[in-house]
């Protein structure tokens, strides 16, 4: 099923998806019968190279954030592997949870929920420090400096409280907490969809210049594709928990294959454009408890054939090669 | 191509001193202070009873029986068996307080304990815990503590397990709510990745959060608690003879109630006193620490923003007509010793069926501009210091209450951004929208519900006639907008406000709105006013549009016009670091530093701090927003493009 995306990757990959599945519910109740559960995320497999940004865009409900927080080991997959540097990641969390932090670190979507109100930000910064890595008082203290240069914050914040800073500044902290313990992988999660757009472009560069300084790899999740344009080496699509398209950036934001990715790019407002492509309001999304047999996109899907609602199209049905897959069975620009 | 904007450190002293302190807060509220000070005089008489020149309470003088009040030597007279009551009242009322308390510390502690674990841990361990507090919660409160009681025999130290016990339950629940809400935040997985175990996230990040919480609970039980151990001494279970306590008193006197009143009558005082001022001064404090009041207002806001302007400084209409004129509207915020000037003299003109967008950075007085129009804005602190808004001619400033309420949802209807704060949910659908409707349009129920469904399929709900019956939560986000816009077109509005009613929704989903709202106005000739920060979300349904910044309007033009050719530098700057689909090599050029706080504008030009072309003639005196034809404007004294644009 994965031969595709494996092959010409694994030498440099850094983190391994295989297969990954994540179900919620589904449990026994108290008295008998079984919970409704619903498929999070389902049949996932994609790698992440040294050193690449690979962006993730879908629609909310789709599975993005429940892939980012098994990444980074909040979750456990509930079938599948995920591997980082070769190491199986759910052993690990399960093993050593900090062993992992100090390699995959997150950032929050909304910067001001995820630093505690109650803690100034010197205590913030310094938690990674001193229980991931072994760092004396003072080697704490110069690299607190550090952090916060690297972020382009002034030194005396660290004495505030979160409540006194803006969104942009709320983020460089998150990020900083990111960076303290030197990972190689940072999932960003919707960093920069709460922020306004001049500060949007200040943290997406400062993003930029930390990923070279440190040699970062980073996985960018957003629902922006524009942003994701910006930012990606290649990208994901996501539908339904399900991988729809997975790519070079250049390639599917140019020739997509899915025509989900192609209703998303028509359905993006940009200065100057008045014909956004509207769907119909009638279109039912697929119900994650009832998720349907074939093509979960199919409702919405222009190009839907007997096929398509017969069976679940595979990861690799375009066969469009180039490193570049598209869950369908009839892939656009190849009639 | 980094920016050093953030390394000046925002100003932290001015803030802090402007807004109202928990003490200020406290003397505010009367009913408070008095319960404060009459219990602060309480405890300083129990806590001084040693060194009081008192009788010994326990010393019986069968001589001196039941001696009324003002008798000689003992100013509250004496009981049944002799014993000054005066001094039996201040050693007993130390006894009820310091059980009281004791008791309260001893359920808080326990049941707070209980609440973090199970609100944390979730899964098994919570159902176990939280099933056993049902069932202590199961038997009637006093019948417990009696139960208890009688079970470990009767006395002081008994009374106060068992009243400690009985309450347990109490904090147990209220802390597991608060706790289950703390423990999904952002912020406990960030320490959770930060390395620290769940007892480190559990005491050191969750619990000071949840302290506040804890404080206001016993502030607002320990009166309770004092009541409900008198309640077990009165019968007999708590302090035994001849220790004092108010409940035993209470309970002595009980017996010779008609030939000695006094006797009873004292205790009982001194327990109401005690308990009444105890949770007055309790409520004070939650009320405190309650946020909204936190936020600078000492009264609770009324349902119109107060009108402030001089009745000969308000600007006549526009020559330009149009449904809508508002007209150099200035809306301010007074908090603590600060004015916050958040709207500073607004001009804006709207035509049928013409939809204005108005564009900028989050604070920059968009939504206060939207809310004031109809009066939406919190009065305190807000208010509406001048300026004008003419609804087809008539000055919606200077109309009564109850005009206003006719308006509102009728001639002019608002979208918010999140329609789960404009739908009930606890009510159908249906039932709002005919709500909507029958307010203003006096119809029979089924002729509202036919009304109901025409305006579902209007906004192009698929079963419009299944859907009545459903409840918002059953709906998707869009489906929600959808709901609320029909709900804003009910009653045939001539002016829509829609602040961002699309930001939180999905680009496939927020196209499908741009388009019904773009036919709507096709159609129904309704004029829209636009709220957004997105200049493609602009492009796609807007006609004109107006860049706010720190309060005014910087620039407007005809969308074609402002995105083709800005002409101020701010909007330049705001469009050139909006990343555009296909142009990925386009490098962002983030503008520096933040907008100034609006209670402390610069002289001269708002936008001059950040300003490439400024100059000093910039941070000098007013700046006019230049009308260079009918719609084009810009508030600049070096404007961009200056020879290409009309
Ligand atoms: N209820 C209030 N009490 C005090 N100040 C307020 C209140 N509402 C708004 N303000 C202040 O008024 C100014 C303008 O706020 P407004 O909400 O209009 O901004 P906005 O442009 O709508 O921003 P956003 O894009 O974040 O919605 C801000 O400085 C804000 O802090
Ligand atoms: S598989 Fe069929 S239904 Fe699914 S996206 Fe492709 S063409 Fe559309
Ligand atoms: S008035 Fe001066 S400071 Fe203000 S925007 Fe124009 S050039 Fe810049
Ligand atoms: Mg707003």
């Amino acid at each position: 099923m994965n031969q595709i995306s494996q092959k010409p990757m694994d030498s440099e990959a850094l983190l391994t998806i295989r297969d990954v599945e994540r179900i919620f519910g589904g449990g026994r109740k108290l008295f008998g019968g079984q919970l409704p559960a619903v498929h999070a995320v389902q049949g996932l497999s994609l790698d992440v190279k040294k050193g690449e940004t690979l962006g993730v865009v879908g629609e909310s409900g789709c599975g993005k954030s429940t892939l980012a927080r098994l990444v980074v080991g909040l979750d456990l997959p509930t079938s599948g592997s995920i591997t980082f540097n070769g190491e199986d990641l759910a052993a690990l969390a399960r093993k050593d949870r900090n062993a992992l932090a100090r390699k995959v670190q997150y950032v929050f979507q909304d910067p001001v929920a995820s630093l505690n109100p109650r803690k100034t930000i010197r205590t913030i910064l310094e938690a990674p420090l001193k229980h991931l890595t072994d760092l004396k008082a003072d080697r704490r203290e110069a690299r607190l400096a550090e952090l916060l240069q690297a972020v382009n914050l002034a030194p005396e914040f660290l004495e505030r409280y979160p409540h006194e800073f803006s969104g942009g500044q709320a983020q460089r902290i998150g990020i900083a907490r990111a960076l303290a313990a030197g990972p190689e992988l940072i999932v960003l999660d919707e960093p920069v969809s709460a922020l306004d757009v001049s500060v949007q472009a200040q943290v997406l560069n400062l993003l930029d210049k930390l990923k070279d300084d440190f040699g970062l790899t980073y996985i960018f999740i957003s629902h922006d594709l524009s942003v994701v344009e910006s930012v990606s080496d290649r990208v994901a699509v996501m539908y339904f928990g399900r991988m729809a398209e997975l790519g070079p950036a250049k390639e599917i934001f140019r020739h997509p294959l899915h025509p989900y990715t192609d209703l998303l790019m028509r359905s993006a407002p940009a200065p100057g454009r008045h014909d956004l492509m509207s769907e119909d309001a009638s279109t039912e999304l697929p119900d994650p408890y009832n998720p349907p047999k074939g093509c979960a996109f199919a409702a919405r899907c222009a190009h839907r054939t007997e096929t398509c609602i017969a069976g679940k199209p595979s990861p690799d049905e375009s066969k469009a090669g180039n490193n570049h897959i598209a869950a369908c069975y009839h892939p656009l620009g190849k009639a | 191509m980094m920016t050093d904007t953030t390394m000046s450190a925002p100003s932290k002293t001015k803030s802090k001193s402007s807004r109202p302190g928990t003490l200020a807060l406290l003397l505010n509220n009367t009913l408070a202070t008095s319960g404060l000070v009459v219990l602060v005089l309480i405890c300083l008489i129990a806590l001084a009873a040693p060194i009081l020149p008192l009788a010994d309470p326990d010393v019986t003088a069968p001589a001196d029986r039941l001696l009324p009040v003002f008798a000689e030597g003992h100013l509250l007279g004496t009981d049944h068996l002799g014993r000054d009551i005066l001094s039996r009242l201040i050693w007993g009322t130390r006894v009820s307080l310091a059980v009281g308390l004791s008791a309260t510390i001893i359920a808080a502690f326990f049941g707070s304990l209980l609440g973090l674990v199970a609100g944390y841990a979730g899964g098994r361990t919570d159902t176990l815990i939280m099933r056993g507090i049902d069932m202590v919660m199961a038997f009637p409160y006093i019948l417990l503590a009696l139960a208890i009681v009688a079970v470990l025999g009767p006395g002081l130290l008994n009374a106060l397990y068992a009243i400690a016990l009985v309450n347990i339950p109490f904090f147990a629940r209220n802390i597991r709510g608060i706790t289950l809400g703390l423990s999904r935040r952002e912020f406990v997985d960030a320490a959770r990745l930060s390395g620290k175990s769940p007892v480190q996230i559990l005491f050191l990040e969750i619990l000071p959060n949840v302290l506040p919480v804890i404080v206001i609970t016993m502030s607002t039980t320990v009166g309770w608690m004092i009541l409900e151990t008198a309640g077990l001494s009165f019968l007999g279970l708590g302090a035994q003879p001849p220790q004092a306590d108010l409940g035993s008193m209470l309970g002595e006197g009980r017996k010779i109630l008609f030939t000695a009143p006094h006797v009873s009558i004292i205790p009982g005082l001194m327990i109401f006193a005690l308990v009444m001022s105890i949770n007055l001064f309790g409520d004070g404090v939650r009320d405190i620490l309650d946020p909204r009041l936190r936020a600078g207002s000492l009264t609770r806001p009324v349902s119109r923003t107060a009108v402030h302007r001089k009745a000969d400084d308000i600007p006549a209409p526009s020559q330009k007509g149009g449904v809508l004129d508002v007209r150099q509207m200035r809306t301010e915020f007074e908090i603590g010793s600060s004015v916050y000037k958040a709207v500073g003299g607004v001009d804006l003109n709207l035509k049928e069926g013409e939809c204005l967008g108005i564009v900028g950075e989050s604070g920059s007085g968009k939504s206060v501009t939207a809310m004031s129009i109809m009066g939406l804005v919190p009065t305190p602190p807000g208010r509406i210091a001048g300026g004008a808004a003419y609804l087809d001619g008539e000055d919606l400033f200077a109309a009564s209450d109850r005009r206003i309420r006719d308006l509102r949802g009728g001639s002019v209807a608002y979208v918010f951004q999140d329609p789960l704060s404009t739908l009930h949910p606890l009510f159908t659908v249906g039932d709002q929208l005919t709500e909507a409707i029958t307010t203003h349009q006096p119809m029979s129920g089924s002729k509202a519900r036919e009304k109901a469904i025409e305006l579902l399929s209007l906004v192009r709900i698929p079963n419009a006639k299944e859907r009545l019956s459903a409840y918002p939560h059953e709906l998707s986000g869009g489906m929600r907008q959808r709901v609320c816009i029909a709900m804003a077109l009910a009653n045939d509005a001539k002016v829509l406000i829609a602040d961002e009613p699309t930001t939180a929704l999905d680009v496939t989903v927020q196209s499908q709105i741009l388009t019904l709202m773009n036919g709507l106005r096709r159609e129904r000739n309704a004029a829209i006013l636009f709220i957004t920060h997105d200049f493609g979300v602009v492009s796609a349904l807007c006609d004109r549009v107006a860049v706010m910044y720190a309060g005014r309007i910087v620039e407007t033009g005809t969308t074609e016009e402002v995105l083709a050719n800005p002409r101020h530098p701010y909007t330049a700057k705001l469009i050139e670091c909006v990343p555009v689909l296909g142009e990925p090599e386009r490098r962002l050029d983030a503008i520096e530093g933040r907008p100034p706080v609006v209670n402390n504008l610069p002289e001269g030009c708002a936008f001059a701090a950040r300003c490439p072309h400024a100059q000093a003639a910039c941070r000098a005196g007013e700046i006019g927003l230049e009308m260079s034809s009918d719609t084009r404007g810009v508030r600049c004294l070096f404007p961009l493009n200056s020879g290409a644009s009309a």
